[in-house]
């Protein structure tokens, strides 16, 4: 047992924290930090001034981009790339679509969208969810039936993120409903601009426009755009998954966070019960950081650590009990959500931070329900680790 | 940075798994052992002893072995897993502890040698009514007569005090300050209880009862005190992941057991959500508690301190968690004397309040939250 990283690891964190914090434009990593939302362009071009330096995409095959690295490694790039406040690779692109084409796709396929994947010149979108397909994935609806050579696609996604500004949608279909549910579904690559193929907004509860409908009536979609085998699908949306599970624990984000609502309201510090709370808080987002450690750690002999599966469902409710903390803070200040807007407050008025504080709580629900619900985490863990 | 055991830890982990598993195989052998005096097994004592356990942390010109924290910790949580009676923390780790770290070098040698052959049992009489867990001692006083020295005072509780052959006691010092001093147990007035987590504890009176302090005369200790507070709290952190491992482990293994409505427990998700979410706060716990434990090896007081704050409080709440669950999953029979979550649960709890409670770490630790911004885990050599 050994706490120190290796004088290779040192300096190769020392290699990130300098890139982070100097390649990437301040004025992004402000906005990141402070929780203000991006624009398309803001994340497109961060991911390509990452790829432009072989960073979007390090845990891709070396061959399709990918560097090779440890997962210790791994892990020290996604924490200072979020301590640093840099927009993180578009998980679309980084962390779902690409792994799986990389792993299931045809040479061909691989060709034409994997480096436009990783430069982000392709914003991807994923179809998983259904309105009856919510954890329950296997029970999706939407058809694909051969016309030729091509898929004729019929139904409705929804959930999808940022699909608004989608180029290309990862979509699952039910290619063969005569079979048992999940051998009979398979990954379809869409064309969002094809005929046939609408995106409606959905507004959520803080007022923002993140997610939307994605309906699909007899759009036309080429054989070629079929990943992998037909009845491959379930198989794909399992490792897909099991990539995102590792890398959903945000805990370098809640440390930046939790750090920047100490300096937000260091008065409130005085107070004993303000001051246990942040304790608490920071106690516990070490214990996490911890156990991502060890979890990568272990992994490098191969299996992942049985561990693992606490990262989403406790990284999740801590990144939420932040926000909920910095609410607090801001008291009745958080109530102004439409006050930032006012031009320039000229020292006068409400702090500008308080205007965020209460719609990213209420944002942040969000982190609990999505990437297999810590319902759903609880699930695994009782069955695949406790064996009950 | 690594969090794996090197061939010979994975040794000692075998070796004493195989000591204290024969020992107490089975749940009533421990049951029996801790209702007859002295709350621990004489036998298996010595067995440790032969292993070199009792010597682990001492320097070997001092009769001990020369093992590390980890080394340590491995013991400690072997001990957790059986809630072996065994006072290795008391004796060893703490009262064994301080000799190492004050005493003159012919002291460390006559105490420790014989601690270490398991020829002398060791108490650490520290804690007092009233005071709570602090480094200093005020209920005792300590008084100079030329080179001699007596203490007048009241201990209390004082782990394993009444069969313990020495005592390691703090005392007031007459110009302040906190000293320590080796006492003959024969030589004060001591009077034994049971503790509800199986083991013994004294209420120990000075009278002018004569002392040798341990090391230089008159110095004040206190600094090393809450020095062997840190390493005690990170060690019963140990102790607690080993005991909240088999508690969690016997819980699930009654789950998929027990039949109620024809059908076994697992098949209730209100009760397997629950034992999901023992297996979170104890991996969490057992995350900070493996760090602080390599943490120790930095040997930098303050980073030490503020480790075993952590370590503690995790360990708490974790402690808590788990067996406040261990026995409601379980139901009525976990309430029975004679299985095992139970006494999990008492050792936990008795565990949790040995050197502070999660509260008392987390008043340490909120009065430091200020002084940085965010917390660096691999920021320690």
């Amino acid at each position: 047992m050994q706490l120190a990283l290796s004088p290779e690891d040192q300096a190769f964190r020392a290699e990130m924290r300098e890139f982070f914090t100097t390649k990437v434009p301040e004025e992004i990593r402000t906005k990141v930090l402070e929780g203000r939302e991006l624009t398309k362009e803001e994340i497109a071009s961060s991911m390509k001034l990452l790829d432009d330096h072989d960073l979007a995409v390090p845990h891709w095959p070396e061959e399709w981009g990918g560097r090779g690295w440890t997962e210790l490694q791994k892990h020290l790039y996604h924490e200072e790339m979020q301590a640093a406040g840099c927009p993180v690779p578009l998980a679309f692109n980084a962390s779902m679509i690409g792994p799986v084409i990389a792993h299931f796709g045809s040479q061909e396929m691989k060709e034409r969208f994997l480096p436009k994947t990783k430069s982000c010149e392709i914003w991807w979108s994923q179809g998983f969810s259904e309105p009856d397909a919510g954890s329950d994935l296997a029970s999706l609806r939407t058809s694909a039936v051969r016309d030729g050579d091509d898929w004729i696609v019929n139904g409705q996604k929804t959930w999808t993120t940022l699909g608004q500004h989608g180029d290309w949608i990862f979509t699952l279909v039910r290619t063969d409903p005569e079979v048992k549910k999940q051998a009979g579904i398979s990954m379809l690559l869409i064309d969002m601009r094809s005929p046939g193929l609408t995106v409606r907004p959905i507004e959520l509860i803080d007022g923002g426009h993140e997610v939307n409908e994605v309906w699909f009536e007899d759009v036309r979609v080429p054989g070629e755009n079929l990943v992998g085998e037909p009845g491959q699908g379930w198989t794909m949306a399992k490792f897909l998954l099991g990539n995102e599970r590792v890398g959903v624990a945000p805990v370098g984000a809640t440390k930046a966070a939790l750090a920047r609502a100490k300096k937000l309201a260091p008065e409130r510090l005085s107070e004993p019960l303000v001051a246990a709370r942040v304790a608490e808080l920071e106690n516990e987002l070490l214990a996490l950081e911890l156990t991502a450690l060890r979890v990568v750690a272990h992994s490098a002999d191969g299996e992942p650590h049985p561990a693992s599966s606490v990262l989403k469902l406790k990284g999740t409710e801590l990144q939420q009990a932040v926000s909920e903390l910095l609410v607090d803070l801001a008291g009745p200040g958080s109530l102004a959500s439409g006050a930032g807007a006012l031009e320039g407050d000229g020292g006068e008025g409400l702090p500008d931070w308080t205007s965020r504080v209460a719609p990213t709580y209420l944002n942040f629900r969000k982190a609990s329900i999505y990437g297999g619900s810590n319902e759903v985490q609880r699930q695994i863990i009782s069955r695949t680790i406790l064996g009950l | 940075m690594d969090f794996s055991y090197d061939d010979e830890q994975d040794a000692l982990r075998d070796a004493v798994r195989g000591l204290l598993g024969k020992a107490y195989s089975d749940f009533e052998q421990r049951r029996q052992t801790t209702k007859a005096d002295p709350g621990f097994s004489e036998e298996v004592w010595s067995q440790m002893a032969e292993m070199g356990l009792l010597g682990l942390p001492f320097a070997e010109e001092d009769g001990g072995v020369g093992a590390g924290p980890v080394e340590v910790a491995i013991v400690c949580q072997e001990i957790g897993r059986v809630i072996a009676p065994e006072p290795f923390l008391h004796a060893v780790v703490l009262a064994g502890g301080l000799v190492q770290a004050c005493g003159t070098p012919d002291q460390r040698q006559e105490v420790l040698g014989a601690l270490a052959s398991g020829e002398r049992l060791l108490a650490l009489a520290h804690d007092e009514p009233g005071s709570r867990w602090a480094p200093t001692a005020s209920a005792v006083t300590a008084t100079q007569d030329g080179d001699s020295w007596t203490l007048t005072g009241t201990k209390e509780p004082v782990v394993q005090g009444a069969r313990a052959d020495q005592l390691v006691v703090s005392a007031k010092l007459p110009d302040g300050g906190t000293g320590l001093f080796l006492v003959d147990g024969e030589a004060c007035e001591r009077t034994g209880y049971p503790t509800y987590d199986g083991g013994r504890a004294a209420r120990v009176r000075f009278d002018a009862t004569p002392a040798t302090p341990l090391g230089e005369p008159g110095r004040d200790l206190a600094g090393s005190i809450a020095t062997i507070q840190d390493l005690g709290r990170i060690m019963a952190a140990n102790t607690a992941i080993g005991a909240m491992e088999v508690a969690l482990r016997t819980t699930c293994g009654y789950l998929t057991s027990r039949k109620q409505f024809g059908v076994t427990l697992n098949t209730f998700q209100a009760l397997t959500f629950r034992a999901a979410d023992m297996y979170v706060s104890l991996e969490l716990a057992t995350s900070v508690v493996q760090w602080a434990t390599m943490v120790l090896s930095s040997g930098d007081p303050a980073r030490v301190h503020d480790a075993a704050a952590r370590a503690g409080l995790q360990a708490s709440r974790a402690a808590r968690h788990v067996g406040q669950e261990a026995i409601q999953l379980h139901g009525g029979i976990g309430m029975t004397a004679e299985y095992s979550v139970g006494s999990y649960t008492a050792v936990l709890t008795a565990l949790d309040h040995l050197l502070g409670d999660g509260d008392h770490h987390l008043v340490t630790l909120a009065d430091a939250v200020a002084e940085h911004d965010a917390i660096d885990p691999l920021a320690v050599g």
